[in-house]
């Protein structure tokens, strides 16, 4: 790995606070409806950030923060579906023949213990099963693939518990959060304007983490785990940590995605929802911060204006976009600038060598492998 | 270098701002606008309406929105009730529009996922001020999608039978209330077919809350419940199942499996030498289209509940089976939810003419009582509820993939989602 | 007894649908590295060549020979998606060698793009597939013990499927070069070996067979546009339970969750049988972090 050269830092720095800029004036020239599109992004530049904390510096490639995700979405739920129904049975309940709300709903009924369980909960299940995978060294793409497992299992779960999760439906039809009503313009923009600043602390603390001797550590758990541990670090719990981290701000992103979508459901825990996630980080740029608030934004917008203009062909400018973005731009989009440059290196070999193919393929290779 | 970040981000960031803009005014205009009417904004229909349905004065069209999934995996049915939708606008333009306007459909992809309905129901609602969405399929679908038409007073129009136990001010349904499905299908298979029934479904809300009533209802009709399984969706292998279904030996099957796994289902029901002759089934979303996807050889003999059938025989039914014939291929077929999507569009139209407005209050206001020669017969809307009048039928699938009419109620049932006039079923809800 | 049998056997016959599905995806991403996100896709071009063959023939050939189609199926279904396979690595693949992740993404960017394919191809429903006649019935044994022809066809062409992988692999040319290249593509490159040729053919081999497990999917499930999304994951599951790089892990691992499956299916429900049996999974990695049978290859090294 190439070491940063302190000019990179400052300018994707500058690309992050033009885009906490956009976002923060974007209420005053977009309407109500756009904003709170805006604010949902926000929610998953958020998770995108937390991912990004563990793929992009740390090498781990999570299939499953849908999870987090949404046990953070599930717990703010809660606590709104019984806002609604006054702390009385939710109509779910009622036409799948409960009787009585279940004890674990009950505290719910207090915001902040709502709130805390959004974290907490993703907290203690990304330790657990963090401890047990990483300490049982499952790396590379069994973990993917075990964490694909998770998110499989997690929205089988919630769509088989009707009577205490809602089903396949999720849980939707809030009223008010807080005691304000959800829908009235002045809410709406008092959440965007909480999901902005809770970016940007998030921002920040990954920011401060990658800044200090963990980040760095965590790249070198990247670049090459044995040789880190070999130099004394318990790589183990440093993967923990990290795991638990990004678990926590998908959680929180969770909890804020609930308040200003109003809807949650299996459909945003499964599979594909995860597999998005880590698209945003790829398309935006891994291993940098500002790559996955990027990627989030950009994806998430370039998604609803296709899919407005072409409601039926948008699938494929989805899919050429994503195919085009990882080929010809490993880097993601905060690499753009070193395109000119790497046209010129390009025309450069050409001219100088006409390499045999298999030579040319094997250097190709080395290329990807110091990406 | 550093010119070039920002260059690329500020073109991205105008690029969208213009194309996600739209209309002028900010977000915050509609704060300053409505806070002082904050405290009120718990029923926000006044102020909604205000803001949402004023599109009559913009021009020589009435936009109307059309929301079903286009993409991922309930496109396998949903697409053709938009082509349906799509059909019933085109008639009535080329017979000179509604109000003397005519109808411009603004399409959005629900792309079969919960939270992306809902955004796409706002932008219909808020961004393009459509008069009225026809739409969604699932009941996770109109449930997400309920609560941005209430907020916002909007208007649309659900083209699928359903649970029941629901009754949006702002929705009407134009499928069958479980008492124009299930309840009479329950009662005709417990005549005609035996007491013991095995509830089939796929895992999700439809299946477990019809199932609800259904055990209720076998309850009062002294029938036994052998059985009750719910399998994932896109669950594909039915052996197991199979085999649990053979060890209960049920008189029939209630079957609300959905979609692809009614197709694993029933070709590995054959595979088993299973026939309906030994244990008869009958489904309730399996329509004609499914039929097709299925394979008419591996459905020969079982049973369907609908309002609707291709071969119902009504005049305005051969001229709505050609006319879809003609606009989407000889070899496509018309089903119950195609034929209420067409429903729906034409009794919007009948109530926006009766009111001589499209505001939705009016509309909502006038749509009661109104009555409409579908191809499934006379349909009426009950002002009370928002559902419709609608005859029930049963029938069995032929080898030809069509479904020939076995039973059928005299005449139009009077819809009653709540079930409130069977008393098995006072437990279910509380309204 | 009689219910135990029965259930034993619809567990070995989800295997081999399973085993027949994974197939191909134990070589494009257990030797090659490929996350093939498509994979599922090529499973959908099988069927819909399938499709396809089933209209010709009963629109342009007499009714007496329809029954044959199932074998110009099965061919061209092979062909077709072995083709796709073919130029889709030329085109995109080759770039990716080495880089998982990104494997896993550009995949699934062209699985979206396959899926509105299929939908602008042959509409958005589902297309019905006539299984040949002779596979109608079932074999006999006693009151509930019958056993569906179709399944022990498709058991039958696991099992050739099985054994032609292994023929191609331990006793040719081709296969030795395959070995080779993936075990270390350098050194096989610096002794003659074409290496991009062979990843080329290998990508073709392993989306045929997955177009082949497409063809015998459309007489036991649905086919429509979204087909592959059904089987993905639990092909991900048996490569990566049986040992990603090992053919016969896959076996083990299509026997694994097969067999477990449908036993917890039959206690519990459904819904719970699929959970329980990947919590099994995230179990069992526990104890074998790389699966089952942990191969030694270098291309899943990080």
């Amino acid at each position: 790995m190439k070491p940063r050269p302190a000019m990179k830092i400052k300018g994707t720095t500058i690309l992050v606070l033009l885009i906490f800029l956009f976002l923060g004036t974007l209420p005053f020239y977009m309407p109500m409806f756009r904003v709170s599109l805006f604010g949902k992004y926000m929610c998953f530049a958020i998770v995108a950030l937390g991912l990004d904390m563990i793929w992009g510096y740390t090498g781990i490639l999570s299939l499953g923060h849908g999870v987090y995700f949404g046990l953070g979405a599930y717990c703010m739920a809660m606590y709104l579906k019984l806002e609604a129904s006054g702390g009385a049975l939710p109509d779910f309940m009622q036409w799948t023949g409960m009787s009585a709300l279940p004890t674990f709903w009950k505290p719910f009924v207090n915001p902040v213990f709502a709130i805390a369980m959004a974290i907490l909960v993703p907290m203690a299940l990304a330790i657990l099963i963090g401890y047990l995978t990483f300490l049982n060294k499952i790396r590379g793409v069994y973990f993917s693939i075990l964490s694909q497992a998770m998110a499989m299992i997690m929205s089988t779960l919630l769509i088989g518990s009707q009577a205490y999760t809602g089903g396949s439906n999720g849980l939707t039809d809030f009223k008010t959060i807080f005691g304000k009503s959800i829908n009235s313009p002045i809410t709406k923009i008092q959440m965007f304007y909480a999901t902005l600043i809770a970016l940007v602390l998030i921002y920040g603390v990954c920011r401060f983490l990658t800044g200090r001797r963990v980040g760095r550590v965590l790249i070198a758990i990247r670049d090459g785990e044995n040789r880190a541990g070999f130099a004394g670090y318990n790589t183990a719990s440093y993967k923990v940590f990290v795991y638990a981290l990004s678990a926590v701000i998908a959680g929180i992103a969770g909890a804020l995605y609930v308040g200003q979508v109003g809807i949650i459901s299996p459909n945003e825990v499964g599979i594909t929802p995860s597999v998005e996630m880590i698209i945003w980080v790829a398309i935006g740029g891994k291993g940098t911060l500002a790559g996955p608030i990027l990627g989030a934004l950009a994806v998430n917008g370039f998604k609803t204006i296709a899919s407005e203009n072409f409601p039926e062909l948008w699938s494929y400018f989805i899919g050429v976009l994503f195919v085009v973005v990882i080929l010809w731009l490993p880097g993601g989009f905060v690499s753009l600038k070193e395109v000119p440059g790497r046209i010129r290196h390009v025309i450069e070999v050409r001219k100088n060598e006409k390499p045999r193919e298999t030579e040319n393929f094997v250097s190709e290779e080395k290329q990807s492998r110091a990406h | 270098m550093k010119k070039m970040n920002r260059v690329a981000s500020a073109v991205m960031a105008v690029a969208m701002a213009f194309s996600l803009a739209g209309c002028s005014g900010g977000a915050m205009s509609e704060v300053s606008g409505s806070s002082a009417s904050a405290e009120t904004e718990s029923k926000t229909s006044e102020s909604g309406s205000e803001q949402a349905s004023t599109p009559e004065s913009s021009g020589d069209t009435i936009k109307v929105g059309i929301l079903h999934s286009l993409s991922g995996t309930m496109a396998i049915s949903e697409t053709s009730v938009k082509d349906a939708e799509l059909l019933a606008i085109k008639e009535i333009n080329e017979a000179g529009g509604v109000l003397g306007k005519q109808l411009e459909p603004v399409v959005e992809d629900g792309a079969s996922d919960n939270a992306t309905f809902k955004e796409k129901a706002e932008k219909l609602l808020l961004n393009d001020k459509v008069a009225t969405v026809f739409g969604c399929w699932t009941s996770a679908s109109r449930k997400a999608v309920l609560p941005t038409f209430e907020s916002n007073n909007g208007l649309l129009w659900y083209p699928v039978q359903y649970e029941g136990m629901e009754s949006s001010p702002n929705i009407f349904y134009v499928g069958a209330a479980p008492n124009q499905q299930i309840v009479p299908a329950i009662e005709y298979m417990s005549e005609n077919y035996g007491k013991k029934v095995f509830l089939l479904g796929s895992d999700y809300v439809f299946p477990r809350t019809a199932n609800e009533i259904v055990k209720k209802q076998a309850e009062a009709l002294g029938m036994e419940v052998v059985g009750e399984e719910y399998t994932p969706m896109g669950h594909t292998d039915y052996t197991t199942i199979i085999s649990k279904i053979q060890q209960a030996q049920p008189d029939f099957i209630f079957n609300t499996l959905n979609g692809d796994s009614n197709v694993a289902f029933f070709k590995q029901y054959k595979d088993a030498g299973l026939t309906p002759d030994q244990i008869q089934t009958l489904s309730v979303s399996i329509a004609e289209e499914e039929v097709a996807g299925i394979g008419a050889s591996y459905l020969e003999g079982h049973l369907t509940a609908w309002n609707y059938y291709e071969t119902t025989d009504t005049p305005e039914n051969e001229k709505f089976v050609e006319a879809y014939k003609a606009e989407y291929g000889e070899d496509r077929v018309t089903d119950d939810p195609i034929e209420a999507g067409y429903d729906a569009v034409y009794l919007w139209a009948k109530a926006v003419e009766k009111a001589g407005s499209i505001d939705v209050d009016k509309v909502k206001e006038a749509a009661g009582g109104i009555e409409f020669s579908a191809p499934e017969g006379t349909i009426t809307i009950d002002g009370d509820n928002q559902h419709m009048y609608k005859p029930v039928r049963i029938g069995k699938i032929n080898a030809d993939g069509l479904i020939d009419e076995v039973w059928s109620t005299d005449e139009a049932v009077k819809p009653d989602p709540y079930l409130s006039t069977y008393e098995w079923a006072s437990g279910l809800s509380t309204q | 007894m009689e219910l135990f049998l029965m259930q034993l056997f619809n567990g070995i016959s989800v295997s081999s649908i399973l085993l027949l599905a994974a197939l191909g995806l134990a070589i494009t991403f257990g030797l090659m590295g490929v996350i093939n996100m498509a994979h599922g896709e090529f499973i959908m071009i099988g069927a819909y060549t399938a499709y396809v063959v089933q209209n010709f023939f009963k629109k342009y050939l007499p009714a007496s020979v329809f029954d044959s189609y199932c074998i110009v199926a099965i061919l061209l279904s092979f062909l077709v998606a072995g083709f796709c396979g073919l130029i889709l690595e030329k085109l995109i693949i080759r770039k990716l060698y080495g880089r998982a992740a990104d494997s896993l993404l550009v995949t699934w960017g062209i699985s979206l793009i396959l899926q509105q394919g299929a939908r602008s191809i042959f509409g958005s429903p589902n297309v019905g597939v006539e299984a040949p006649s002779f596979l109608e019935n079932s074999l006999k044994i006693s009151g509930m013990l019958a056993l569906p022809y179709k399944r022990l066809f498709i058991l039958l062409i696991a099992v050739i499927c099985l054994l032609g992988v292994y023929a191609l692999m331990f006793k040719t040319r081709q296969g030795r070069n395959i070995r080779a290249v993936m075990q270390n593509r350098n050194m096989a490159a610096s002794l003659g070996v074409n290496t991009s040729r062979v990843d080329a053919s290998t990508f073709a081999i392993g989306s045929g067979l997955a177009g082949l497990a497409g063809c015998a999917l459309t007489w036991i499930g649905a086919i429509g546009p979204t087909l592959g999304t059904n089987y993905i994951v639990d092909t991900f599951m048996t490569v990566v339970v049986g040992g990603a790089g090992s053919i016969i892990g896959s076996v083990f691992g299509a026997g694994f969750i097969g067999v477990g499956e449908t036993a917890f299916e039959f206690m519990t429900t459904a819904s719970m049988g699929k959970v329980l049996i990947f919590v099994c999974v995230i179990i069992l990695l526990q104890f074998r972090p790389k699966g089952i049978f942990a191969v030694h290859t270098r291309s899943l090294e990080d």
